[in-house]
C-alpha cells in the first residue's frame, strides 16, 4: 500500500509539471491554432534562468524560501520575454500564411534556442541546487512523499487557480476566450487581438518556467535539451485532453503523469515513454478530439 | 457624420469595391442595397477597419480614420453587427455584452446600460447565464446588436440584421432598430438584402452594384423607382 501511494505521489508531481507546461500549448493553439513546438524551450530556459538567479542570490545570504520564490520570478518574467519575443519574430509574421509555414518556423525556433543555449552554457547536464526547503512534518511520510513533490503539487495548483480565475474572470481573460472563439469578432469590439496573443504567449512560457524551475530542484540536474522530452510529454497530454481546451490540458496532463508512475513502477521503468504515448494512440482511436475537446470540423 | 470618397477596396488581385462614395448625416438611418456579392458587406468592412481601402479616404466627423485598427475605430464610436451575428458562442449572455464595453471604463454606467438593454430585450435577461451559442437566431441576432449598444456606438454598421429570422422577428428587430435610432441618437448605416424592409425605415439609400454606387436618394424616392422596384423589391 505504501508503495501504491509513493507511485501515487510521484504520478500527481510528473502531472503538475506536464500541466504548467501542457497550459502554454493548449493555450496557444486555442487562439491562433498553433501547435508552438518552441514551447519547451521555455520550460528549459525557465530552468537555467531560476539557475542563473539562484546562484547570484545565493551570495547574499538569504533564505532558501525567498531564493525559490525571487528565481520563480525571475525564471517567469525571463522566459515570458522569450515567449513575446519568439512571437514577435517567428509566428505574427507568418499570421495570414499556410498552417504549415509557422509550425516550420515553430520547429526552428526550437532547435534554435536549444543550440543557444548549448552554445551559451554547456553540453554537459549542470547540478541544480535544492531550493524546496525539507518540511519537518513530512518526516513520518518520507518513504511516500519528500517535501519537493508536496512543494511542486502546491505550486501547481495554486498557479492553475490563479490562471483559471485569470480567464474566467477578468476582462483580459473574458477577451482571450472571445478572441479564441472568434477572432474577427473580438476586433471589431474593439479587442486589440494582437496584445491578447503576446498575453497569451508571456502567460504561457512563463507557466512552463515555474514548471522547469520546479522540476529542475526536484530531479537537482538541467542541460539544454530537457525541453524537448519534458515538452513532448505535455504536448501529448494537451493533445490527450483535448488541445484548446484548459480543463483538458490539465485533465490530460494528470492522467499521463499517473499512467507513467504506475506503469514504471508495476510494470517496468524501461517502457515510461511507450506507456505515454500507448495511452496517446489508443485515446486518439476512440475520441480523436481528445476527451475534453469539441469534435468540430476544421475552420478555414 | 461618415464620408466615404471614392474608395476602392480589394481582396488579394479581386476589386471589389470602385470608386464608393456615400455620405451618412448625424442621426440619419442611411440604407445600403444590392445584390449578393455587390460589395455591401465589404463597404462596412471597410468602414470597421478590417478591409482598408486601397484608395479614397473615408472620414469620420471630418477626420480621416481610414488605416485606423478596428479598436481605433470603435473607440471612436463606430461599431458593426456583422453578418451571421458572430455571437462568442462560448461566453454567456452578460459576458457577450461585457466584451461589447471592453474598451469602455465607467464601470457603473455599463451596468446600467446593461439593464437597459435587458430591457430593451427581455428574453436576454432571462438567458444571461447561458451560452450565446445556445441562444436561438433571433435571440443571438438581439445580442449582436445588443453588444454592439453597450459600446454606445456614435455610428451603428447593420450588416444583414433579417438574415434567417422569421418575418415576425423581422418586423419586431426593425421596430427596435428605428427605436434605438430615436432614442439614442445613433445613427445608423443599414446593409439589407431584404430591401423592402430596409427601405421603410430608411430616411435615405444607396444601390450598390457589382461595387459601385448606381443609385442614391431618399428611402421614399428609391421605393418608387422602377429600377429599384424590379431588381430589388419584386414589384
Amino acid at each position: 500500500m505504501e508503495y501504491f501511494f509513493e507511485l501515487l505521489f510521484s504520478g500527481l508531481t510528473r502531472g503538475s509539471i506536464y500541466a504548467l507546461i501542457a497550459l502554454g500549448y493548449t493555450m496557444v493553439y486555442g487562439i491562433i491554432g498553433l501547435i508552438n513546438f518552441a514551447h519547451g524551450e521555455m520550460f528549459m530556459i525557465g530552468a537555467f534562468t531560476a539557475l542563473i538567479a539562484s546562484s547570484v542570490l545565493s551570495i547574499y545570504h538569504l533564505p532558501l524560501p525567498a531564493i525559490l520564490v525571487l528565481a520563480g520570478l525571475a525564471a517567469a518574467v525571463w522566459a515570458g520575454a522569450y515567449g513575446f519575443t519568439v512571437e514577435r519574430l517567428a509566428y505574427r509574421p507568418l499570421r495570414g500564411a499556410p498552417r504549415l509555414a509557422p509550425l516550420i518556423s515553430a520547429i526552428g525556433m526550437s532547435i534554435f534556442l536549444q543550440n543557444y543555449v548549448l552554445l551559451a552554457q554547456t553540453a554537459d547536464f549542470v547540478p541544480f541546487p535544492s531550493l524546496i526547503p525539507e518540511f519537518a512534518f513530512l518526516e513520518p511520510y518520507s518513504a511516500i512523499i519528500n517535501s519537493s513533490s508536496l512543494t511542486i503539487l502546491a505550486v501547481s495548483t495554486l498557479v492553475m487557480t490563479a490562471l483559471t480565475l485569470l480567464i474566467l474572470y477578468t476582462r483580459t481573460g473574458k477577451a482571450m476566450r472571445a478572441t479564441a472563439q472568434d477572432q474577427k469578432m473580438a476586433l471589431l469590439v474593439g479587442i486589440n487581438v494582437d496584445r491578447i496573443i503576446s498575453f497569451t504567449f508571456v502567460t504561457g512560457s512563463a507557466l512552463a518556467a515555474i514548471g522547469g524551475l520546479l522540476i529542475a530542484s526536484h530531479i537537482g540536474q538541467i542541460n539544454f535539451a530537457i525541453g524537448f522530452i519534458a515538452g513532448i510529454k505535455a504536448f501529448t497530454a494537451a493533445v490527450l485532453g483535448g488541445i484548446g481546451s484548459i480543463p483538458g490540458a490539465v485533465l490530460g496532463s494528470f492522467i499521463l503523469g499517473l499512467t507513467e508512475a504506475f506503469a514504471t513502477g508495476y510494470i517496468s521503468s524501461d517502457y515510461e515513454d511507450l506507456f505515454a504515448f500507448a495511452l496517446l494512440v489508443l485515446i486518439l482511436i476512440f475520441r480523436p478530439a481528445g476527451l475534453l475537446g469539441k469534435a468540430t470540423a476544421e475552420k478555414v | 457624420m461618415l464620408e466615404l470618397r471614392a474608395i476602392d477596396a480589394a481582396y488579394g488581385n479581386i476589386q471589389v469595391l470602385h470608386q464608393v462614395s456615400l455620405r451618412v448625416e448625424h442621426g440619419e438611418i442611411v440604407a445600403l442595397i444590392g445584390a449578393n456579392g455587390a460589395g455591401k458587406t465589404t463597404t462596412l468592412m471597410a468602414i470597421s477597419g478590417l478591409v482598408p481601402p486601397r484608395r479614397g479616404a473615408i472620414l469620420f466627423e471630418g477626420r480621416p480614420v481610414n488605416g485606423l485598427p478596428p479598436d481605433a475605430l470603435v473607440r471612436l464610436g463606430i461599431c458593426q453587427v456583422p453578418e451571421g451575428r458572430h455571437v462568442f458562442p462560448g461566453l454567456s449572455v452578460a459576458e457577450n455584452l461585457d466584451m461589447g464595453a471592453f474598451l469602455r471604463r465607467d464601470r457603473r454606467q455599463v451596468a446600467t446600460d446593461k439593464e437597459q438593454v435587458y430591457n430593451l430585450f427581455p428574453a436576454l435577461r432571462q438567458r444571461r447565464h447561458q451560452p450565446g451559442g445556445t441562444l436561438s437566431g433571433g435571440e443571438q441576432q438581439m445580442l449582436a446588436i445588443s453588444r454592439a449598444l453597450m459600446a454606445r456606438p456614435r455610428l451603428l454598421l447593420l450588416d444583414e440584421p433579417s438574415m434567417g429570422l422569421a418575418p415576425l422577428m423581422t418586423k419586431h428587430l426593425f421596430a427596435t432598430i428605428v427605436a434605438i435610432n430615436r432614442e439614442q441618437q445613433t445613427t445608423i448605416l443599414l446593409v439589407e438584402q431584404n430591401a423592402n424592409v430596409a427601405l421603410q425605415v430608411a430616411d435615405r439609400g444607396y444601390v450598390l452594384e457589382n461595387g459601385h454606387i448606381v443609385m442614391q436618394d431618399t428611402a421614399e424616392a428609391l421605393r418608387r423607382a422602377p429600377a429599384v422596384q424590379s431588381a430589388y423589391l419584386g414589384i
